[in-house]
């Protein structure tokens, strides 16, 4: 569990909350979101109040589209990870946001084995992370089963990336299908760390969350303080289930985690994750599954709490669905639940399926698994529910255009 | 040799059948790729094998072997069987 120092950084960080919120350079763009969901994908541009939606899809109809997301480094090109209940997955790519769509020529897929050796395949691209400012058209993917593929050409052809798809030890980590989470255990939360290209992140379900400092040469495991499964043994990695983890932009140095056992905060350098989910109210508790940041303050994070006592009914706790907010970096938890139904409301959120934009203030953004999308032009105070009877929504991703 | 396209993977190919050549089953799809880009990756998977609920028929009669010879006068069907929600 040795790791390497980081890099010195240049970040600096604004010495108030009121200093970091007002620290955006750029006039806000239009909001668009990007809705991908189990039967095809849609695209709700916004006014420039984010009031008004207007519909753009669907795009793939029948195809289950696990994510999609746009290039921040082109803001043109948008890669959709998709396959259907019969046809093999692949990644389709447009670079005229959504215009017209071409399919990845090699889209990501396991080593073939040796004659005699089981191999692995590819069920579907689950995560894509565009890589570093930097590196313009890498691209990382995460797959069911458990694997981590990268592009160099804007998603056109994918590789395997680094040792960890073959690696013994990775392997053992990952479980079988067996222990997996019910559609297909899943790498997720590729992160990369702005300052450096080098330096990155990514949680799998099960097999916990890992760090390389050395571009994926070498990987460590991040897993102190994290919690698993009652009776379960925490130092075996193949336990720990992390359902998303987020790095703050306005400080890299911080992360959020949401666990299938708590949400959980972690500085760095330190190792060890605290739980600063057990500040949330006991009757809601802190499982669920997605995790989102604040664009501009590390001290502000929102979480959508499902149900997960009992036989983890995945629903909202007692069919009232809230987010609930830290502004102070998990002490304290607000429940955000204005205009969001009162009662028997039995969906839920998935972890690919909340997001922020970055404008002042901050829209927040979420799908459920019962096809509606809902929207807070003011930080969760106040939602609104702008579109429904979708299908079920694996994911929502807020972008700017200019 | 004529080969039937299923209904989901005509985004690839516009039409229902099309003219492929090859000497084994594994030839063809390797030919179908090279005139429809990406078709055999949604059919097979990177172990060689058919994915689950693809289903090859060769003048009739069910085919699993990627190296089953074929001829030229041979009517391939590629059948997707049904199921999911």
């Amino acid at each position: 569990m040795a790791r390497t120092p980081l890099k010195p950084t240049a970040r600096k960080r604004a010495s108030t909350p009121a200093a970091k919120r007002a620290s955006r350079s750029q006039p806000p763009g239009r909001v668009v979101l990007l809705v991908a969901t189990r039967k095809g994908a849609w695209l709700y541009r916004g006014d420039a109040k984010r009031k008004t939606w207007q519909v753009d899809g669907p795009h793939f109809l029948g195809h289950i589209v696990s994510h999609m997301r746009l290039d921040p480094r082109d803001g043109r090109t948008l890669l959709a990870a998709a396959k259907t209940g019969h046809l093999g997955p692949t990644v389709f790519r447009s670079t005229n946001l959504g215009r017209t769509w071409t399919e990845a020529t090699q889209p990501p897929a396991f080593a073939k084995a040796p004659a005699g050796v089981a191999g692995r395949v590819v069920d579907h691209t689950f995560w894509l992370t565009p890589g570093h400012a930097s590196e313009r058209d890498t691209w990382y993917a995460g797959t069911s089963p458990q694997g981590l593929f990268r592009s160099e050409d804007g998603g056109v052809t994918w590789a395997p990336f680094s040792t960890i798809n073959d690696d013994p030890q990775y392997r053992e980590w990952m479980g079988t299908v067996q222990d997996g989470t019910p559609d297909g255990p899943k790498l997720h939360s590729i992160i990369v760390d702005p300052r450096d290209p080098a330096h990155l992140y990514f949680a799998m379900s099960g097999g916990g969350v890992h760090e390389s400092t050395d571009g994926g040469r070498s990987w460590s495991t991040l897993v102190m303080g994290l919690e698993v499964v009652g009776g379960f043994d925490p130092s075996t990695i193949t336990f720990h289930d992390p359902h998303c983890v987020r790095l703050c932009p306005s400080n890299p140095d911080r992360l959020y985690q949401q666990n299938h056992c708590g949400i959980y905060r972690l500085d760095r350098p330190g190792d060890q994750w605290l739980r600063v989910g057990r500040k949330m109210p006991k009757r809601v508790g802190d499982i669920g599954f997605p995790m989102v940041v604040h664009p501009r303050d590390d001290d502000i994070a929102w979480v959508f709490p499902m149900d997960g006592t009992s036989v983890w009914p995945r629903t909202s706790p007692q069919g009232r669905p809230a987010a609930y907010m830290t502004r102070n970096g998990g002490k304290t938890w607000r429940r955000l639940d204005s205009g969001l139904p009162g009662s028997q409301a039995w969906w839920t959120v998935k972890r690919q399926a909340m997001a922020a934009d970055a404008q002042d203030p901050v829209g927040l953004y979420f799908g459920t698994t019962s096809g509606e999308l809902w929207a807070s032009p003011d930080e969760g105070a106040r939602w609104s529910c702008i579109a429904q009877h979708l299908p079920e929504i694996y994911a929502v991703e807020a972008v700017e255009l200019a | 040799m004529q080969v039937l396209i299923p209904t989901s993977l005509r985004s690839y190919t516009r039409v229902s059948r099309v003219e492929a050549a090859g000497a084994t089953l594994g030839d063809v799809l390797a030919d179908l790729d090279r005139q429809f880009p990406g078709i055999r990756f949604r059919m097979l998977d990177e172990q060689e094998q058919l994915r689950p609920h693809m289903r090859v028929f060769v003048n009739g009669k069910a085919i699993h072997d990627l190296a089953q010879p074929l001829r030229a006068t041979d009517d391939v069907s590629i059948v997707q069987a049904l199921s999911g929600g």
